[in-house]
Order: C-alpha cells, then structure tokens, then sequence
C-alpha cells in the first residue's frame, strides 16, 4: 500500500514533538475524522527556522507531517505558503489514492501556522 | 532499513483470524489433485469419476464432523460466497411470506453489504445491536420479528472481538415463528463445537483458510427441505444449485482442514486462551488508557481485541510492522476504509477512539516468546506514538493543571 519513502518517512519521522518557543501553531483535521495535525515553526525576519508537529493519525498522516516539517524549514513565510499538498506526495513519490487527504491536512496545517504566526506579529504591533 | 536487517527481523503472525497458513498435511492431501487426479468431477469417465469419488468423500467428511447429511453440504469459493448466497436468496426464495431480515448490527461484510443491497431493492433489514461485550440479546431479536420476517442471520463468533453469540437460542425463536435461520461459522468452527442439530440452524457457512485450509473454498450448509434461490447458475455442479467446475484440491482440503481442526479443537483452544489470557493480563497491566474489547468469557479462545486511547490505529499496526509483527485493526477486509470498524463502534466505543482499535490473533504456531516480544514491541510503539499525538499531549497537559 506505501511505497519505500513513504515508510521511511513513517519509521524515522523528523522534527517529531512540540515547540515550547514556537510562534506560529497550526492545527488541521478533528479527532472524530481519524486525524489531527498540529505543526509548530518559529519565525525569525519572516523565515522559518524551526519546525515540529504533533500528528494523531494513520502512517501516511505521519509521514506527510514529517515531509511537510522538513520541507518548510528555512524557507520565507512568503515561499512556504506556496507549498501545496502535490508537492509534499510528490517528495513522498505519491500516496495511496484514499490517503491524498493526509497531504491536504499536511498543505492546510502549515498554511494554518504561518496564519497564527501572521496574526501574532499583526497583535503586537 | 537496510536489507541485512530485514532479514534478521523476527516475523510474529498475530493475524489468524484473518488467514491461516496451510497445514503441511492439509497440502500433502491437496498435492495430487493438482497432479494425476485432475480430472473433472462432472466428467463420466476414469478421471472424472477419481475427482468425483474424492469430492464425494470430503462431502461425507465435513457433513458428519457438523452433525448435517451430505446432502447437505454445498461447495462454495467460500465465506463470501455463502453469505451473499443465503442473503440475496433465501428471501427471494420466500417472498411470498414477507421482505424483512433481521441480522446482528456486528456481523461479516459479507453478510452486511448483501443486506445494504437487499435494502436497495426494497427489503426491510433490521440490525440488531449487541451489548457492551458484543453479545446479541436474544430477546432483541424477538423483538424485532414481524410477521414479514422471513430470515434471521447471526453469526456464531464475531470476527473482531470473539464475542460468541447465542445462535442456538436464537433458532429456537426463529423455529418456534416458522423463519430461516442462518450463521456464519467460519470464525467459530476449530474452536468451538459447530454441530448444526444442537444449533438448530436452517443454514450455516463455512470456510477452509481461517482453519489451516486452503483458499477459495467454503460451504453452506442447507438443511434439508429448506427454501433457498440460486445464487450462481451454470452447469449441474452441486446439485444445480451452484455452478461452476468443481474445486477438487480446495474441497478436498478443506475437509482434511477441518477433520484435523475438530480433532484437536480441545487441545488448541485450551493452550490457545492460556496463551491469550497471558498476553492480555500483561498488555493491561504495562499500558494504560487501554480498553479490553469484547466479552471476558463468552469469546473466542485465540482473539483479543484493544483499544488504544490516544493513538491511531493503522499507524500502531504499520509501527508493528516495522518489528515484524502482523495484526490487524479487525477486519482485514474494511483495511483501507477509512471509517472506523461498526463492531466496535457496535459495542458503544466512541468514534474517535474507535480509530485506535487492533486485534491480534493467535494461532496454533503461536509461541509465549513470540508474545514476549510482541508486547515488549507494543508497550514501546504505543509510547512513541503517544509522543507524538497531540490528543495525548492535550490530554496530560489537561492533566498537569489539576
């Protein structure tokens, strides 16, 4: 049903954890749909120089969330709000057709964060 | 992963309940009917007459080692088969009485996407709920019967939890009312007695690879007299009641399966619900937040069932996976869907937590080390994935402020 990267990225998840110091959270999916996404980024001169998450969900939502992390660190805010869920399947080289919703969780929870970043910096001017 | 430590990974098979290997013997007796003995037992000549004399006696074997006439027993490509068989026409076979099933809300897929089906053309189903352990309430039952009630279908053992179900008294009501009654046996048989007098069941379903026997074969039992429509039309096999050219090496496998599952039934379920009730009393003792699905007593001897609260269950089993383990989220035939399993949504687990739910089931090979390793595995993967989900953390840090 995976394929090689996906498990990969399954049995060794990156930045795995929550962020004390974060100052964006974003959080995508609900307890009752079978997954929750909870991504963590600190944001220093609009990059984002740390990532992490919390994810209650299949191998494929842990693994979209490990992907997403990893591939969102060190970008602008302005680059990482670009990042859709095609490209984070196709770092994965592709997810099992019924689990392409794990990937749009993943797109929706960073974009999610970097809002929360956003109006946090917005309040405190 | 490497490969060298693939190779080195200890494989621990927890998911009997889903497939069985093949016997040794079971095979040895199936071998020469793939070779010399080929023929067709349609067939009127030598070869046909082998495969049919062979046919004839797996036929006589499985009837006597359920209590039924040979005459009785109809070959099916298996459960799935049987179940769709007695589903979609026994109520056609009946119509004139009525248009409503009634069947218990925890059974196969099998039976539940025929009744979905039979709804759509117009038949009344009622499932029946089961209580907290996953037992049907006979009385529930008869609560439910109508004068158009033409079938009642429960199976004996539940697939995901083991819970054992009264068929016996069930029949007893379906009789006194003058309705079919049907169960699906194939969890049941190997570890309870299957014996279709003392169950007073009408029709009953059987399958061989859930009891060390091949693939692709099954039966239903009919009793004699009973009313029933054909389901697969095509040549004169069974009687004219199911076409098709008849599986001689699965027939004859099946029944070797079961002489060999009945015989020493005694003997596997007691060093089976040993094994199993060790393994429980261990998993609930090193984790928490944990729930034990399904009845303590009235259940199958080689099936536990858990609910994991705060993680989810694919990843727990594809976690397990990684240390070699099989298991299941309960039945592998829903695996992929992504709404939780209605036998444990059944047995009133909420839906969020219903995700979190995996069954292991043991078998003959089973050993107390493999299970040793197996919930050393558990207790660490539950941890990690306890880390790593945010329900958990909520839940602690819930906790902290009081």
């Amino acid at each position: 049903m995976y394929n090689e990267t996906v498990m990969k990225e399954f049995a060794s998840p990156q930045n795995v954890g929550a962020m004390p110091d974060a100052n964006g959270v974003g959080q995508a999916g609900n307890e009752s749909c079978g997954d929750v996404m909870k991504i963590y980024i600190k944001v220093v001169d609009d990059v984002i120089v740390e990532t992490s998450f919390l994810t209650f969900g299949c191998a494929a939502a842990i693994a979209t969330s490990s992907m997403a992390t990893t591939m969102i660190k060190g970008k602008t805010i302005a680059e990482a709000l670009k990042l859709t869920n095609k490209q984070v399947v196709k770092k994965l080289d592709g997810l099992p057709a019924q689990k392409i919703h794990c990937s749009v969780m993943a797109e929706e929870a960073v974009q999610a964060a970097i809002n929360d970043y956003k109006s946090k910096v917005k309040k405190s001017n | 992963m490497n490969k060298s430590n693939q190779q080195k990974l200890q494989r621990v098979y927890l998911d009997h309940s889903a497939t069985t290997p093949l016997d040794p013997t079971v095979l040895a007796t199936m071998l020469p009917y793939f070779g010399d003995t080929f023929g067709n037992a349609d067939s009127v000549h030598y070869f046909g007459r082998q495969a049919a004399a062979a046919v004839d006696t797996a036929r006589r074997t499985i009837a006597s080692l359920i209590g039924a006439k040979h005459s009785e027993i109809f070959f099916t490509s298996g459960g799935t088969e049987a179940n769709n068989w007695v589903i979609k026409r026994v109520p056609y076979a009946k119509q004139d009485k009525g248009n409503h099933i009634i069947v218990a809300a925890i059974e196969h897929p099998s039976i539940i996407s025929a009744t979905k089906q039979m709804e759509d053309d117009g038949y009344k189903v009622t499932y029946v709920p089961v209580d907290s352990k996953g037992i049907v309430d006979p009385d529930t039952i008869q609560k439910a019967i109508t004068d158009k009630t033409v079938l009642i279908s429960v199976m004996l053992a539940n697939n995901e939890i083991g819970s054992i179900q009264p068929v016996a008294e069930i029949a007893k009501i379906a009789k006194k009312h003058g309705i079919a009654m049907h169960s699906d046996a194939i969890q049941a048989i190997g570890s309870v007695e299957v014996n279709v007098g003392k169950l007073g069941v009408d029709f009953l379903t059987l399958s061989a690879h859930k009891i060390y026997g091949p693939k692709g074969i099954g039966c239903l039992y009919i009793r004699g007299g009973q009313k029933i429509g054909k389901f697969i039309v095509g040549g004169h096999q069974e009687r004219t009641y199911r076409g098709g050219t008849t599986n001689v090496p699965g027939i004859v496998g099946f029944a070797k399966a079961l002489e060999i599952a009945v015989r020493d039934m005694e003997k596997n379920s007691t060093k089976l619900a040993e094994l199993r009730d060790y393994f429980v009393s261990e998993i609930l003792k090193r984790i928490e937040h944990i729930t034990y699905n399904g009845h303590p007593t009235k259940r199958l001897p080689h099936n536990t069932n858990f609910t994991f609260d705060f993680v989810e269950g694919e990843s727990l089993i594809m976690s397990l996976d990684l240390d070699g383990i099989a298991c299941s989220s309960g039945s592998a035939c829903s695996s992929g869907s992504l709404t939780p399993s209605h036998v444990i949504l059944a047995i009133g687990v909420p839906e969020e937590k219903a995700q979190g739910s995996i069954r292991f089931s043991l078998g003959k090979s089973t050993t107390k080390t493999q299970l040793d390793y197996t919930i050393d595995k558990i207790v660490k993967r539950v941890d990690k994935l306890r880390e790593m989900s945010p329900l958990f953390k909520q839940f602690t840090d819930g906790k902290k402020l009081i």
